[in-house]
């Protein structure tokens, strides 16, 4: 069975991303970009599927600018097997991703599409969920594992309260939670060798999607500073200050 | 303008979370439903209608809504809500499985989390773990909201006198069935509503060391946090994750211990009214956001700080 993965190219998770000074937008010269880090591991368990024989290719999507097709590289030289860039141009909201990975999903038919369950940029938490709506299938989101079972899928999920465990119809949509597993590092031949893997490029129009956006950004500002506090030497100030300075306890 | 609050529950009763998303949609203004979909759910669907300035509540009390598998919750409420101008929802894991999905059935954007309503159809929310604050406005004619529930103060739970109104639309995909759930059984306060929380680190070693935060956490009647490292270690269950990708929390009193301070992790308890920091590394940069730090190791510490207490 074929397996489609969606990764998203952003802000690398060690920046600590600042707004301009005129509160326009945030600042991103000069600041290194990355696979998000959730996108990596929907990567990962898709080649540990393959490995394992479950899956028989392994597909990437990516939808952004032209830069976009180093992190479709990255997840080529971690064992994905081909590579699709659906060139737009600017920040495409997740429900307009949504509808341009349906159209992926309708030329590919995968019976299994796997995406982070969050992207570290916009924290939205949404992509996945939409594309199941859009494409009627099932969801498994937050996932700390999954199995595929004949033609059904277990998925345990990351839940509020603990774990829950549901069987999904294939094909399904998976969101991938920190504990699915630990992704591999890219060796250098397997990145030589990504870069002659196929990588096509495609267009909304191509796929038949009218993009258009819903949401506007007003600006963004820094959140509210907190006062720097204080070292206190000992427990016993410690409780002391909790006590009687903050009075959180009595 | 009307707004269709979906209610977290588990059957027999309403999650706090409910609480702060009504707050959210009365910031909004305009007249408020709460829809409650569940299975068994009579008990809730009351709850639902104790709480003060609601109009209805709208109870959809079938086996298809058991477990709130997103694929069937979803064809319900965006069947409710072609009746509603906004949708709004806690930003539990429930909130987040599920509106995403009604949002694209209505083919409108979904605002996740936000901290704040700035007009009905403006909002902030945090992006990039929190370090910046985003200003959106919404074009959708209808809004599908969730809300981040440390943000807004709890509405009261009674006072209310609502009718409660049956939903018989059936809505079953038969794309999901539910098979298993490992909850943990735990008298402590729930971690997001808890007035203090104390939180351990990779620094505390393994699981059997929590004990050590277990005699503070009785004695303040706090609940117990971790930093995604501690959970990857194994050392806890995963939601006792708080951070960025876990739980937000924003308790008076937030004690992290033996955690370093990344950003991932600031971003799910920066907003508490105290921190308090033990680290043996006196450049730890959660330090930068303590209001007291103690530079001290943490198993010399926390006897002494049970002692005290
Ligand atoms: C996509 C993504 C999402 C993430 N989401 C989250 C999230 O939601 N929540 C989260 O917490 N993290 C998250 N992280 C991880 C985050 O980046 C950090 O790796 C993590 O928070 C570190 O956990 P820690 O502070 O326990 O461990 P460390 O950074 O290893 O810090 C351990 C600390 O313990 C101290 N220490 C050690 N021994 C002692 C002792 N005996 N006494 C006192 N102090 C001691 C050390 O000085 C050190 O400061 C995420 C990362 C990524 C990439
Ligand atoms: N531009 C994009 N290109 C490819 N995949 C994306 C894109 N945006 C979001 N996704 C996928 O959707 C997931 C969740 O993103 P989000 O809904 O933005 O939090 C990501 O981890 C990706 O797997």
């Amino acid at each position: 069975m074929k397996a489609l993965v969606a990764v998203k190219r952003v802000v690398d998770y060690n920046v600590k991303v600042r707004a301009k000074a005129d509160g326009s937008d945030v600042e991103l010269n000069n600041v290194k970009m990355a696979i998000n880090p959730f996108c990596e591991i929907a990567v990962e368990e898709a080649v540990r599927l393959k490995e394992a024989g479950t899956v028989s290719e392994v597909v990437v999507v990516s939808v952004g600018e032209k830069s976009c097709q180093e992190q479709i590289r990255t997840a080529l030289a971690l064992g994905a097997d081909r590579g699709i860039h659906v060139e737009v141009e600017g920040r495409p909201e997740p429900l307009e991703v949504a509808k341009l990975l349906k159209g992926v999903v309708d030329k590919e038919q995968p019976q299994l599409v796997i995406l982070g369950k969050q992207s570290i940029d916009g924290d939205n938490n949404q992509t996945g969920q939409m594309l199941g709506a859009l494409a009627g299938m099932g969801q498994g989101t937050f996932a700390s594992e999954i199995k595929v079972d004949g033609d059904s899928l277990q998925v345990t999920r990351e839940v509020d309260g603990g774990l829950q465990t549901l069987k999904l119809n294939l094909p399904a949509i998976v969101t991938t939670d920190l504990r699915l597993n630990e992704p591999r590092y890219a060796s250098l031949p397997n990145i030589m060798k990504a870069k002659k893997k196929p990588l096509d490029v495609t267009s909304p129009a191509d796929l038949g999607v009218e993009m258009s956006s819903h949401i506007t950004q007003l600006g963004v500002a820094p959140p509210p500073e907190r006062s720097a506090g204080i070292k206190v030497e000992d427990v016993a100030q410690l409780v002391d200050k909790l006590k009687n300075e903050a009075k959180v306890i009595s | 303008m009307t707004t269709l609050v979906i209610a977290e529950h588990d059957n027999t009763s309403l999650k706090p979370a409910t609480l702060n998303a009504v707050a959210a949609a009365q910031a909004i203004g305009g007249d408020i439903d709460i829809l409650v979909a569940g299975a068994d759910c009579g008990a809730a669907a009351e709850a639902a209608a104790a709480v003060p300035g609601i109009g209805k509540v709208l109870a959809a009390d079938n086996a298809a809504y058991a477990n709130q598998l997103a694929e069937n919750v979803s064809l319900l409420i965006a069947d409710v809500a072609s009746a509603y101008d906004n949708v709004v929802a806690p930003a539990t894991t429930s909130g987040k499985n599920i509106m995403p999905r009604v949002a694209a059935l209505m083919d409108v954007a979904q605002i996740s989390d936000i901290i704040s309503v700035d007009s009905p159809d403006t909002f902030k929310r945090p992006i990039y773990a929190g370090n910046v604050i985003a200003t959106v406005q919404s074009s959708d004619a209808k809004k599908v909201i969730t809300v981040r529930t440390t943000a807004f103060d709890a509405v009261a739970e009674t006072g209310g006198t609502a009718a409660v109104e049956a939903v018989d639309a059936v809505h079953d995909a038969g794309l999901s069935s539910f098979i298993s759930e490992e909850v943990a059984e735990s008298d402590r306060p729930e971690l997001t509503a808890a007035s203090v929380v104390i939180s351990g680190g990779r620094g505390m070693q393994n699981g059997d060391n929590f004990q050590l935060l277990e005699g503070i956490a009785d004695k303040l009647g706090a609940a117990i946090g971790a930093s995604r490292a501690a959970v990857d270690a194994g050392f806890v269950p995963n939601d006792y994750q708080v951070g960025q990708t876990g739980k937000i929390v924003a308790p008076d009193l937030y004690v992290a211990v033996g955690i370093s301070g990344a950003i991932q992790h600031l971003a799910g308890m920066k907003d508490s009214k105290v921190i308090v920091a033990i680290n043996k590394d006196e450049d730890a940069p959660i330090f930068q956001v303590a209001d007291y730090g103690l530079v001290a190791d943490l198993f010399t510490a926390l006897p002494e700080l049970e002692a005290a207490l």
